[in-house]
């Protein structure tokens, strides 16, 4: 928990302030589980902080803009402490985003790409015969979850809610997978940095377990 | 698989939930936040919030009731009702709501959905739709100001009209409630809500009508909804999300467990 250095609270974990809008969410379900959490684009609180999120609503093209010019890029890229990128925050991880059909350069720390989820290949239905539309929007399962510490005791039967039309291929930095309309990546991990597609702080008990998994990570 | 979504809506006047029968009679119902930890805790998939008051009466709200709720629930919620502006939806969003129901407002400024799509992104932005079946023209036309009785006016719009438009300007979500059938506990108008999912090609929510359990089951297997709002058969105890949510499965309609 929460650290004495000097006359300053440390905090045990510190949200980028990017300047969107709905951090707050983030912040209370960090602080439901007992830690002590700032959001900050301050650079010495971020580097300090033993545990970074990166959140992140609306677009790519609009994030990054903001983030580049909030001059956090080069600060972001190069944190060596576990950093947690969140649905969009997932996406600004990656290399490149082709979102609204604009090609946006990214933070380049997991080697891979986003583009638009692709629904047509499942003839438009489920399994159950309903249809398929965008955004995916709703609580799903996830599927080939990785032996890694990040996914202690979360399975196949748990449920995530996810809301987004964009997402990362499967590819070998994939930690775990979700299906709508075509198999993506849930979640990412390249070194120290760590991306989910679906929203923890939003995803009941499961979603607790997955921030509370990221908090205890050992780095 | 993705879940099909059992949503509760409080309907909140004064820092209170309150429960009307067609938008009129308000009776209390009880404290926001208890209630909403309830249903987060039986089984519910995500929370509207809907100020009933709000728009019609065109006044400043206090909302921090907001942050009250984003602080104990972890599970999504949407506010509606007397958000007009980029401003409104920011200071929602910011105390923690994860998306915002946009109704009145969007029928007098289309173009509110594509300057809030723009800046907050397309998943927050819902659109509220109160559809009325008017028997004499057989037409399915739209209502605004229905939070007041006294200004309650039909639109220039027939329902399947705005949903195109609201989908075009960027909406992420579509709530029609179907007038008709609110707070009588008749059924979901299975009829409406199929013409209206034959041209929403985003998620579409269905309210007004829910009774029975099986309401429930031919809402989701008939008209193909993403998720079902209800109010008073929760309330009231009618209906237990939990042995909804464990029949609707019975039913292969696929639930969060």
């Amino acid at each position: 928990m929460s650290q004495l250095r000097g006359n300053q609270t440390v905090s045990d974990a510190v949200i980028v302030d990017t300047g969107c809008a709905n951090i707050n969410s983030l912040k209370f379900a960090i602080e439901r589980l007992g830690y002590k959490v700032a959001v900050s684009r301050d650079e010495s609180v971020i580097r300090q902080a033993p545990r970074v999120f990166l959140p992140g609503v609306g677009s790519a093209e609009y994030a990054m803009q903001g983030i580049n010019e909030l001059q956090l890029k080069s600060l972001i890229t190069s944190l060596t402490q576990p950093v947690l990128g969140i649905c969009l925050g997932m996406q600004l991880l990656t290399r490149e985003s082709f979102e609204n059909g604009v090609q946006t350069d990214c933070l380049n720390l997991i080697d891979t790409e986003v583009k638009g989820i692709d629904i047509s290949g499942a003839s438009g239905t489920q399994p159950d015969g309903s249809g398929l539309r965008l955004p995916h929007m709703g609580w799903n399962t996830l599927s080939n979850i990785g032996d890694n510490p990040l996914f202690d005791g979360i399975s196949e039967d748990d449920y995530f809610y996810f809301v987004h039309s964009y997402c990362a291929p499967v590819s070998i930095h994939t930690l775990a997978e979700c299906r709508y309309g075509q198999d993506f990546s849930a979640s990412l991990n390249q070194n120290n940095f760590y991306g989910v597609q679906f929203h923890p702080e939003r995803s009941g008990q499961s979603g607790a377990r997955l921030l509370r998994n990221f908090m205890e990570l050992v780095s | 698989m993705l879940a099909k979504r059992i949503i509760p809506c409080l309907d909140v006047r004064d820092g209170l939930v309150v429960k009307g029968v067609k938008f009129r009679n308000h009776e209390i119902i009880g404290d926001i936040v208890p209630l909403a930890q309830k249903y987060a805790e039986q089984g519910a998939d995500e929370l509207v919030f809907y100020d009933i008051t709000a728009s019609a009466d065109g006044r400043t709200l206090d909302r921090s009731w907001v942050e009250r709720i984003a602080k104990v629930i972890d599970i999504p919620f949407c506010v509606a009702g007397g958000i007009k502006s980029e401003a409104d939806a920011q200071k929602m969003l910011s105390m923690g709501a994860d998306k915002i129901s946009i109704n009145s407002p969007a029928l007098a400024d289309p173009d509110l959905i594509n300057r809030l799509n723009r800046q907050f992104g397309q998943q927050c932005v819902v659109i509220g739709i109160d559809s009325y079946f008017d028997e004499q023209t057989g037409q399915y036309q739209v209502y605004q100001y229905t939070g007041d009785e006294t200004k309650s006016s039909k639109t220039r719009w027939q329902t399947a009209d705005w949903v195109q438009e609201v989908q075009s300007r960027g909406a992420g979500e579509i709530v029609l409630n179907v007038m008709n059938q609110d707070g009588v506990r008749q059924g979901y108008d299975i009829e409406q809500l199929s013409m209206v999912r034959e041209v929403a090609n985003i998620p579409l929510i269905a309210s007004g009508g829910a009774g029975t359990m099986e309401h429930f089951a031919d809402v989701f297997q008939q008209a193909d909804v993403d998720g079902a709002l209800a109010a008073s058969v929760f309330h009231k105890g009618i209906i237990a999300i939990e042995d909804l949510k464990a029949y609707l499965r019975e039913q292969n309609v696929p639930m969060r467990k």
